[in-house]
């Protein structure tokens, strides 16, 4: 076990970590480059929108003004008559089903004959420029007939006749429901009722969205030989692959997907979306390639990010602080579409199980479609919303039993190589040395309830799946590959399917071949997301790709170098292990004096075995979780653990809470590049932050004129953290050396978020005494909070 | 359509553009200079900054003729010949892009505060890169980049640490992290 701060710099722990002397690596755990860092700084990177192909044609979306509404009649003459337009697709020409996850079919394309909220895509056109394609937009008359919206999701709960949002899967069941999960471990009632303190609370997580800074866009082209090409900004061109080949009607081994540097993602682009079919339609229409571009307010319409939940804990513990049960209650406002949303149900409970042993566990989610834009997967996806309710919940129990915060963590600590009450296989585990570093780093023993009133620090700790064991339809074949191939040059190509979407994908896996085969990283060529060229990876979400392809990527570069080692063994008349590649030759283990070029000793493989090349996979653990239904769900080979300290300042009189610090530990197990996983710690903190101060992807009401109109669909009114805005991020890198990782990797992108949240509320409550319940602690929020609770002046209040 | 004459990283361009043109709709499609980016063409994020005449300005709120007459910068022209401009050279260091979408514009905004205050504090790093939204860093290694930059610009003698077998991996300054 080893901690770093995030520029790989040792914090005095047994040592060596990666990237120390001693290690034995040379590329690993250093601070490098990253191979697509100079395209990006100086615009050569090309994004899907720098994309212009010859005769290309623009299209646009006709979405619908209606929360709910039947489509009675679409007339798209008047727009094929206009000049300029070259194509008009409606839903009646795709009309087959798709979801991401293959039990949840509930979209189409383009709506068939119900819209469900507004946004919702209606038609689309393909003309010669966009403000041509604008034009004809409003030359498409559709007949709607409105139906009664839902956009409370209790509502839609309570619902005991149709219209439904969606159809019952079964006649007499209410269709305005995705999922529902009643999942019970031990005995909640009997481990509550002997527990010395029992906290209760409800707690409300508004809904956020991703905005990634590049907004959605896709290419389609379609040649007369059948085949179809389709760039996209997307984190998962092999599902996208899947689901335009089934929707198109179009053989798989016919369609392309091209998935060019994506500009952000965050989950917002993690199952296909409307713009990808219907250019893929529209140029089989035409025979022309069709870009279209979302519009800024667009992305906020697609959405697919945090679902708002509503929920209810019940925690209890002994009198020295030991958990004995939790309950939860949760209510999910899931929108339009199932999207994720059987797995976000599933997730809402399953993934509270640690880095705290609880000896009785039972959650009960319900996810209700509204007439909204669909919620979907949004960085932590479905486990950040219950970790701000528990995190807060833990607080409270600290305090009520006079332990310190971060004590009554350490206490219940789950440990490592264990399996939790909902059966979850437990591996390596650092949560101990993440706490240790948050109370180092933050001076916390000196600050916590000490600071003067108005400021405030407060912790939180979580965990997160590193990738799933099971992938998202049954298959038995790996979740990763890679191929390696190798020219006489000495250079090494890297064929990879997995999505860099600015996580450093790419790099990670230059980093490993260079590693293995001991050339410099500058011969490494990556060549990624290309559905024709690259080996199929699942995609860049559930932070699985460093676990799973960095796996994939060391077993065929270690097949590789076999060859490579046993031509030069030949040669010099040794065993094939005393060859070794490293900085840039082979060389023969304790005789430094014989050497050549790794590029002569890719030769003399070459000559003896033929054509250099290897291919590697990685699939997951199986059979290493629960046997209740549901306990496939949140099982990973490994999880990564987390905790932060939050300093925040709270102004009395406006209710602003300023945080101005956030100490970030985070037990990634091995920071292959610990400049890149501090970029995923401050990166996830942040957006952290934005949720618990700034962010509420928001409709307006019945009573607030428009129903189910998106409040603020713009970067200026969707408010996000400008550098003004933004806390001092500190990262504190622990590696617990996982033993099924890639050089002991886990995840690093995503379990970062999670205490952001949790911890500022509960800075907040050591700062005024003040519990928040309800996100986001806006000015607003705060200082009715502060109201209520009778603090009003610059002194303590009555509340504490 | 539209005749304009622009001056773009030194070269004089003329181009024919629909009257309502941006200047970003121009760079973009009308010169095919994509290295600017489009995050919401209304002026809230940045991704479209460019600098005319030695300010940093939002090319998707400026209408073509604006800058008729005016020297552009924008991130294609930043570099010297193949030589990267220092804050070019430091984003890739510092891991500062991770997505790299904001990148060109928050490049331009660094420029344009270097070439007026080759010494800025953090704070004034912060400032000057207000208008740039990036949903992907928290900041802090954007900031990192500019100050060493700065130091760069400033004439300090930066030597890379030339140990380990890629490219010269990033040297340790001896000071904390974070803001
Ligand atoms: S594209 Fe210009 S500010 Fe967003
Ligand atoms: S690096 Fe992705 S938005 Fe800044």
């Amino acid at each position: 076990m080893s901690a770093r701060d995030g520029r790989g710099r040792a914090s005095g722990r047994d040592a060596p970590a990666a990237g120390q002397p001693g290690d034995g690596l040379s590329t690993i755990g250093r601070p490098m480059r990253k191979v697509d860092g100079l395209a990006k700084s100086t615009g050569r990177a090309r994004y899907t929108d720098d994309i212009r192909l010859p005769g290309m044609l623009h299209g646009k979306i006709l979405r619908s003004p209606h929360p709910h509404a039947r489509i009675v009649a679409i007339d798209t003459s008047r727009a094929e008559a206009l000049e300029g337009v070259h194509a008009v697709v409606t839903g009646s020409d795709m009309p087959t089903r798709y979801g991401i996850i293959p039990w949840t079919p509930d979209e189409y394309p383009l709506c068939v004959d119900r819209v469900r909220h507004i946004g919702d895509g209606v038609a689309a056109v393909a003309a010669v420029d966009e403000d041509t394609a604008n034009a004809a937009l409003d030359l498409i008359d559709v007949a709607y007939e409105e139906l009664p919206a839902y956009l409370d999701p209790h509502k839609a709960i309570a619902a005991d006749s149709g219209p439904y949002i969606h159809e019952p899967r079964k006649p007499g069941q209410n269709g305005n429901v995705t999922k529902v999960v009643r999942l019970e471990f031990g005995d909640v009632e009997a481990g509550l009722g002997d527990s010395h303190v029992v906290v209760e609370g409800d707690y409300f997580f508004e809904g956020t969205t991703h905005t990634p800074i590049e907004p959605h866009c896709a290419i389609g082209l379609a040649e007369g030989n059948g085949k179809l090409t389709v760039w996209s900004a997307t984190q998962v061109p092999h599902y996208l692959h899947r689901e335009l080949a089934r929707v198109l009607e179009v053989d798989p081994a016919h369609v392309r997907v091209i998935q060019p540097p994506v500009g952000g993602a965050f989950g917002g682009k993690s199952e296909p979306f409307d713009l990808e079919f219907c250019v893929a339609k529209l140029s089989m229409m035409t025979g022309r390639p069709v870009k279209i571009l979302y519009t800024r307010e667009e992305v906020f319409y697609s959405h697919r990010g945090r679902h708002p939940f509503h929920m209810r804990y019940r925690t209890g513990a002994t009198r020295d602080g030991m958990l004995t049960s939790v309950d939860a209650e949760i209510v999910m406002d899931g929108g339009a579409y199932a999207s994720f949303g059987l797995v976000t149900t599933y997730y809402a409970g399953q993934l509270l199980t640690a880095p705290y042993r609880m000896p009785a566990y039972r959650f009960h989610s319900t996810r209700a479609y509204t007439n909204k834009p669909a919620c979907g997967p949004k960085r932590g996806h479905g486990s950040v919303q219950p970790r701000f309710a528990f995190e807060v919940q833990l607080d409270r129990i600290a305090e009520r039993l006079e332990i310190d915060p971060i004590g009554l963590r350490r206490r219940n600590f789950i440990g490592a190589n264990t399996r939790t009450v909902n059966d979850l296989r437990i591996t390596s585990n650092g949560f101990l040395e993440c706490l240790d570093e948050v109370e180092r780093a933050s001076d916390w023993k000196r600050k916590h309830r000490r600071l003067p009133f108005g400021r405030g620090v407060g912790v939180a700790g979580s965990t997160y799946i590193t990738g799933t064991n099971y992938p998202i339809y049954p298959n038995d074949m790996p979740q990763s590959g890679i191929q390696l191939q190798v020219d006489r040059s000495g250079r090494v190509a890297v064929f990879s399917g997995a999505s860099e979407i600015g996580q450093g994908v790419d790099s990670m896996v230059a980093y490993i071949v260079a590693e293995e085969l001991g050339v410099p990283l500058d011969h490494v060529r990556v060549l990624a997301g290309d559905t024709d060229f690259t080996p199929v990876d699942l995609g860049a979400y559930s932070s699985r790709v460093t676990f799973m392809l960095g796996n994939a990527c060391i077993d065929a570069a270690r097949k590789l170098k076999t060859q490579v080692q046993e031509a030069v063994a030949a040669e010099w008349g040794v065993k094939p292990r005393e060859v070794l590649l490293a900085g840039g030759l082979a060389v023969q283990a304790g005789d430094t004096g014989t050497s050549m070029p790794v590029r002569d000793a890719f030769n003399l493989a070459e000559a003896a075995a033929g054509t250099l090349g290897a291919t590697g996979s990685y699939n997951t653990p199986k059979d290493v979780h629960g046997d209740y239904r549901g306990a496939t769900i949140g099982a990973s080979p490994a999880y990564s653990f987390t905790a932060h300290v939050a300093e925040v300042e709270v102004d009395v009189e406006t209710g602003f809470v300023t945080v101005d610090r956030i100490w970030i530990a985070h037990d990634c197990g091995r920071a292959l590049n610990p400049v890149l996983v501090a970029g995923q710690m401050e990166g996830s903190a942040y957006m952290g932050f934005a949720e618990a101060l700034m962010e509420e992807q928001i409709f307006k009401t019945e009573d607030q004129g428009r129903a189910g109109l998106h409040n603020a669909p713009s970067l200026l009114d969707y408010r996000i953290p400008t550098s003004l805005d933004t806390p001092a991020l500190e990262s504190l890198i622990v590696e617990s050396i996982d033993p099924e990782g890639p050089y002991g990797a886990k995840e690093a992108g995503e379990g970062p978020l999670h205490p952001s949240i949790p911890a500022i509320a509960n800075a907040i409550y050591d700062a005024v005494g003040v519990r928040m319940d309800s996100l986001p602690f806006s000015p607003p929020r705060v200082w009715r909070a502060l109201r209520s609770a009778g603090v009003t002046g610059a002194r303590r209040g009555v509340a504490r | 359509m539209e005749v304009v004459r622009l001056r773009v990283n030194g070269d004089e361009r003329v181009c024919g553009v629909p009257a309502h043109y941006t200047l970003l709709e121009t760079l973009r499609y009308g010169l095919g200079l994509t290295g600017s980016k489009q995050g919401c063409d209304k002026g809230d994020c940045g991704a479209c900054t460019v600098i005319v005449d030695g300010r940093a300005i939002l090319s998707c709120i400026t209408p073509v003729w604006e800058a008729e007459g005016r020297e552009v910068r924008t991130v294609e022209g930043l570099a010297r010949g193949t030589e990267p401009h220092p804050v070019q050279d430091e984003f890739d260091l510092n891991g500062a892009a991770q997505c790299g979408f904001c990148t060109p514009g928050i490049l331009c905004s660094s420029v344009a505060l270097l070439d007026r205050n080759p010494t800025p504090t953090r704070e004034e790093i912060r400032a000057a890169l207000a208008g740039n939204l990036c949903r992907c860093t928290g900041y802090a290694k954007i900031y990192d980049a500019v100050e060493a930059a700065a130091t760069r610009v400033g004439g300090e003698a930066r030597r890379p640490d030339g140990a380990g077998p890629g490219p010269a991996p990033k040297r340790t300054p001896a000071r904390g992290v974070g803001v």
